[in-house]
């Protein structure tokens, strides 16, 4: 149970989140008709992102593969898919078995209703390459990759140090940048001045201050986990370029896409409406992927304040899991010598 | 000039702006003290709020780098007005301060010691609330400037209202959770209220002081000052402290498949098994 918990949000959230989506289809689908919108803006005159947003969404990272080139679905289709993952998510378990154990999905955080669903038809989040799904791995990632589950098989639970990125709360999938949505604790603070804009990530109470001098991300830069940020508006579209990142995400596994030190990523924020940051980015990174890939999303609105992530100060999980597995080891050594 | 005089004649924000020329502090368009920056103590604070003298510090092996330097108090009065059975508990987190120590840990330092840990923090001035980051333990805190409300939940940053009293930045900090003042083990509990004035004396220096109530373990409210240094070098900024990982091995290590066995006494050498 310990050993999959990060994993076993994934799932969950999205299902979850394709549920709701479908329940609030018909509202946002009546906002969308809002008309004479015009770009509220700082007092200095830049277009206004300072606020709170969310990037929950049904929308997978990459397209189910049997889609190809489609990428997007029609209403019908997309009804069809949700009225299925309905039922497969209320559908009945049986007790005692596996299956049983999962989530209370009514409870709070786990309802959706909670949140702001994107609702759009995308069925992938990454648009480039055409086929909605990562590029080929370069040979000497595809063996850095192999490397690394041979030694994950073997020493993942001999001590904190070797466990995951997301569970020791050093760093969470979907910090980037590029920012992916992960399907819980999805909100954003942005923050303005004259010069910075600043992302506060909910997860895990991580800062992201951007300089908005456009200069060069590697100048005056050190090596860190989500890599340095340097930004500029073109006309209303903020341009974020990140360089420098640390090469230790460079797993899957320990992050959703690798990264090696060589990544080099582009990021658009653009106010499309007052409920709405149309969000795109473009990974290159020739060490790890055989080509650049992009992906686009939106941020939502929301309603504030955002609450503390604490993570570490709570990390009672790392503890957990690795008492877990001494006393599995102990149980199996004094089983031996019977 | 004529053209100046029109418009101050015209603008009340001009006018303070001139006023503040002639204080010599930067500010902004909405006339308030401009205190944005880097900014960070030469404080010995962090150590010991009170007076300390230089001694060896925990772990020897470090030699003279793990000495604890030595400064004057920086309370007015002195001394932290424990209440006498809340002495108890700083007795136990100073022996115990090598491992306890919310530093030690990289836990987020709370209000105020995350102002003068030894590590810059960034202030950023938005039209509407105020920004602090701290590069210790990527620590942080929204400033609520306007939509002043109760803390919801109790939190290791707290929940800060702040407002304007001329020219200082008076913030009131509550909804902390439990945490230490220093390296020494002074503390505070979740009753804690702390309020807090920056005022800014020249474009590079800020006072700030600090009062603290807390009557769990405090006979009186007690204050402490110190100045705040804007980092003015052309390539100051915050870089990532993510400590988390510096602080596993004495956080987590007895739990390690090495340690746990040798410690039970049981040889593992050459067991290979872990499949």
């Amino acid at each position: 149970m310990n050993r999959n918990i990060n994993r076993a949000y994934i799932p969950i959230s999205y299902r979850m989140a394709t549920l709701i989506m479908f329940l609030l289809s018909a509202v946002n689908a009546a906002m969308a008709q809002e008309e004479s919108w015009e770009m509220p803006r700082t007092s200095w005159g830049d277009p206004l992102i300072q606020g709170y947003w969310s990037n929950s969404t049904m929308v997978p990272l990459q397209r189910p593969e049997h889609l190809g080139e489609q990428a997007f679905y029609t209403e019908q289709e997309l009804n069809d898919i949700l009225r299925a993952e309905f039922d497969d998510e209320y559908g009945e378990t049986q007790a005692g078995t596996p299956e049983d154990v999962h989530y209370q999905f009514d409870d709070y955080l786990m309802n959706r209703t909670a949140d702001n669903i994107t609702q759009n038809l995308r069925t992938s989040i990454i648009v480039d390459p055409p086929n909605g799904r990562y590029p080929e791995l370069t040979a000497a990632a595809k063996q850095d990759l192999e490397d690394f589950r041979v030694w994950r098989d073997k020493y993942q639970w001999d001590k904190a140090q070797n466990r995951t990125l997301s569970e020791r709360c050093l760093i969470w999938d979907q910090e980037g940048p590029p920012i992916l949505p992960l399907g819980y604790n999805s909100t954003y603070q942005f923050m303005q001045t004259e010069d910075y804009v600043v992302l506060k990530l909910e997860m895990i109470h991580d800062v992201r201050i951007i300089p908005l001098d456009g200069g060069d991300p590697a100048e005056n830069s050190l090596p860190q986990w989500l890599g340095n940020s340097r930004g500029y508006w073109d006309g209303d579209t903020l341009v974020v370029k990140t360089t420098g990142y640390t090469g230790r995400t460079n797993m899957p596994g320990l992050r959703r896409a690798p990264m090696s030190v060589d990544a080099v990523v582009e990021e658009r924020f653009t106010r499309v409406d007052e409920t709405t940051i149309d969000y795109q980015f473009t990974v290159t990174d020739p060490t790890v992927w055989t080509q650049p890939w992009s992906g686009n999303y939106p941020f939502n609105a929301i309603d504030g304040p955002m609450f503390e992530y604490a993570c570490h100060e709570g990390n009672y999980g790392i503890v957990n899991i690795l008492s877990g597995k001494r006393t599995e080891e102990l149980d199996r050594m004094r089983a031996a010598e019977q | 000039m004529f053209r100046l005089l029109v418009l101050c004649s015209i603008s009340l924000i001009c006018s303070t702006t001139v006023l503040a020329q002639s204080e010599g502090l930067p500010r902004r368009d909405d006339g308030r003290p401009d205190i944005s920056g880097i900014w960070q103590v030469l404080s010995n604070a962090n150590w010991n709020l009170e007076d300390q003298p230089a001694v060896q510090g925990t772990v020897e092996s470090l030699g003279a780098i793990g000495a604890v330097t030595p400064g004057k108090s920086v309370i007015r009065g002195g001394r932290i007005p424990y209440k006498p059975e809340a002495l108890a508990q700083l007795t136990s987190n100073y022996a115990n301060r090598r491992t306890e120590d919310p530093e030690a840990k990289c836990f987020m330092p709370g209000i105020p010691r995350a102002t003068y840990i030894p590590q810059p923090f960034q202030i950023f001035q938005t039209d509407t609330d105020i920004f602090m980051a701290y590069q210790f333990a990527g620590a942080e805190r929204t400033v609520f400037m306007d939509n002043h409300m109760e803390a919801p939940i109790d939190s290791w940053m707290g929940w800060s209202n702040g407002h304007w009293e001329g020219d200082t930045l008076v913030i009131e900090v509550a909804g902390l959770n439990p945490n230490w003042l220093d390296r020494t083990g002074n503390y505070y509990t979740s009753t804690v209220k702390v309020t807090e004035r920056y005022t800014l004396k020249s474009p590079y220096h800020m006072d700030y002081e600090v009062t603290i109530e807390d009557p769990a373990v405090y006979e009186d409210p007690w204050t402490f000052g110190m100045t705040l240094y804007k980092r003015v070098e052309d390539n100051a900024r915050l870089f990532e402290f993510k400590c988390v990982e510096f602080a596993e091995e004495m956080m987590y290590s007895y739990l390690s498949r090495e340690n746990y066995f040798r410690n039970l006494g049981i040889d593992i050498s050459g067991d290979d098994e872990d499949e």
